[in-house]
């Protein structure tokens, strides 16, 4: 067996090792494919759907799904940028998305996922407006379950990196949410130097840090700068210029 | 070229996108050469005077009064735009339609605004209901809701470029196709 896997994404060669995700192969040929419940640095969950590809024709989730030799996937095409606005938009249609007075705004990987597929049409779906609670019990961290988006990001954070599973699911379906593990947050283990609450790992503005609010002025905040995707593709850029 | 009409309106907003249309500074110059304006506040008319090609809707529904001006305007103008947050999405009004958790969430929320906030003085402990005020709808509707919208510009407010290039698009007949980086939802 080969040590490097050779496939195609949009007709580009991309070279992978043995065990590499599509995705992980992506990002180092500086192919950006939009994701939102994978984040550098946890086990990939394949839950959100946004980073669906085509491999060889039918869908699968690039976070998840490994690089074999020769198999052709379709990532910027019309069909495929459809699919993931659309999982977006039911994304912002499910909570209570009000990025004008939402503290993660500007850092917030749904709103910038939202601005780079272009969310510009008046929608065809209804907003669920679903009654959520707000968890701010803790002295440092606010939970704010109306924007989240149950990626699972701070579950896995919580059990694989504090080993304290402090997150977890509760209910199925549409009826799922992040819940924690005691009466309320401030009846957890959790502390603020968790990696679950740092910064980064919560996508949107579910949990939040308290008397951190607004910290970076509209300008200069993380999306601001660079919007979402720009670092991995900048990186082909510049090995592109090396070369 | 024909000049276009143009109308707006400010519903359940803060008048904010209106005030953002002056953001494009010199520009009205060029604007008023391309468009007259109906109905807007800009000029304080509060009746059409003509049929309309296009309408600009800043805010939602969240009282009767406003859905009969959206609907008058659907039916006055041939382009409908959402223009802002509010419009788009409910924005900030639309607040009250999820964090009110009782069986009756109307009253619960007046209770809340002229009763009981820690910060309300209401000597006669009234709740504004003068037959001049328009009735306060069950909820907050986005202008999608009640009546059918052609196009939205997101952004709380949008800035005064994106709505420049937006009007630009519009009066060349386009369809809005704006750059990602001009887009904000905040």
């Amino acid at each position: 067996m080969s040590d490097v896997i050779i496939f195609k994404i949009d007709g580009v060669e991309v070279s992978a090792k043995p065990g590499q995700t599509i995705m992980n192969a992506a990002d180092e040929a500086g192919i950006y494919i939009p994701r939102l419940c994978d984040v550098e640095g946890l086990e990939p969950q394949g839950s959100c759907r946004v980073c669906t590809v085509k491999v060889n024709g039918r869908t699968a989730a690039a976070c998840t799904q490994p690089a074999a030799p020769g198999m052709v996937v379709e990532n910027d095409t019309l069909e495929i940028r459809n699919c993931r606005r659309d999982i977006v938009r039911m994304l912002f249609h499910e909570g209570n998305h009000l990025c004008p007075c939402c503290e993660a705004s500007g850092r917030c990987e749904l709103q910038a996922l939202g601005y780079r597929l272009g969310i510009l049409q008046p929608d065809k779906y209804p907003y669920l407006q679903p009654v959520r609670p707000v968890d701010a019990s803790h002295p440092d961290i606010m939970l704010d379950t109306n924007r989240c988006i149950r990626c699972g990001r701070c579950i896995r954070a919580s059990r694989h990196l504090d080993h304290k599973n402090v997150f977890g699911y509760i209910g199925r379906g549409i009826y799922k949410q992040v819940g924690v593990n005691g009466k309320n947050l401030a009846q957890t283990d959790v502390h603020v130097d968790d990696h679950a609450v740092a910064p980064g790992i919560c996508p949107v503005g579910c949990i939040i840090q308290k008397r951190r609010g607004f910290y970076d002025p509209v300008g200069q905040r993380k999306f601001d700068v660079n919007p979402i995707g720009t670092e991995i593709e900048k990186h082909l850029k510049d090995a592109g210029g090396k070369k | 070229m024909k000049k276009k009409r143009i109308s707006t309106i400010s519903l359940a907003g803060c008048f904010g996108c209106h005030m953002s249309l002056l953001d494009i500074d010199e520009r009205i110059l060029e604007l008023v050469k391309l468009v007259e304006f109906d109905r807007s506040p800009v000029n304080d008319l509060k009746r059409f005077k003509a049929r309309c090609d296009i309408g600009f809707i800043e805010g939602g529904c969240c009282n009767e009064e406003n859905v009969h001006t959206l609907r008058k305007f659907r039916r006055n103008c041939d382009v409908l735009v959402a223009v802002g947050q509010c419009a788009v999405m409910g924005g900030l009004p639309v607040m009250r339609n999820a964090i009110m958790h009782s069986d009756d969430p109307l009253r619960e929320c007046l209770e809340t605004a002229y009763l009981n906030s820690p910060y309300v003085y209401n000597p006669t402990n009234d709740i504004p209901n003068d037959p001049a005020l328009p009735l306060i709808l069950d909820k907050v509707y986005t202008c999608a809701e009640v009546v059918k919208m052609d196009y939205q510009i997101p952004g709380c407010p949008p800035s005064g470029d994106i709505l420049w290039q937006a009007i630009v698009a519009l009066l060349n007949g386009r369809p809005s196709d704006l750059p990602s980086e001009v887009i904000k939802f905040d």
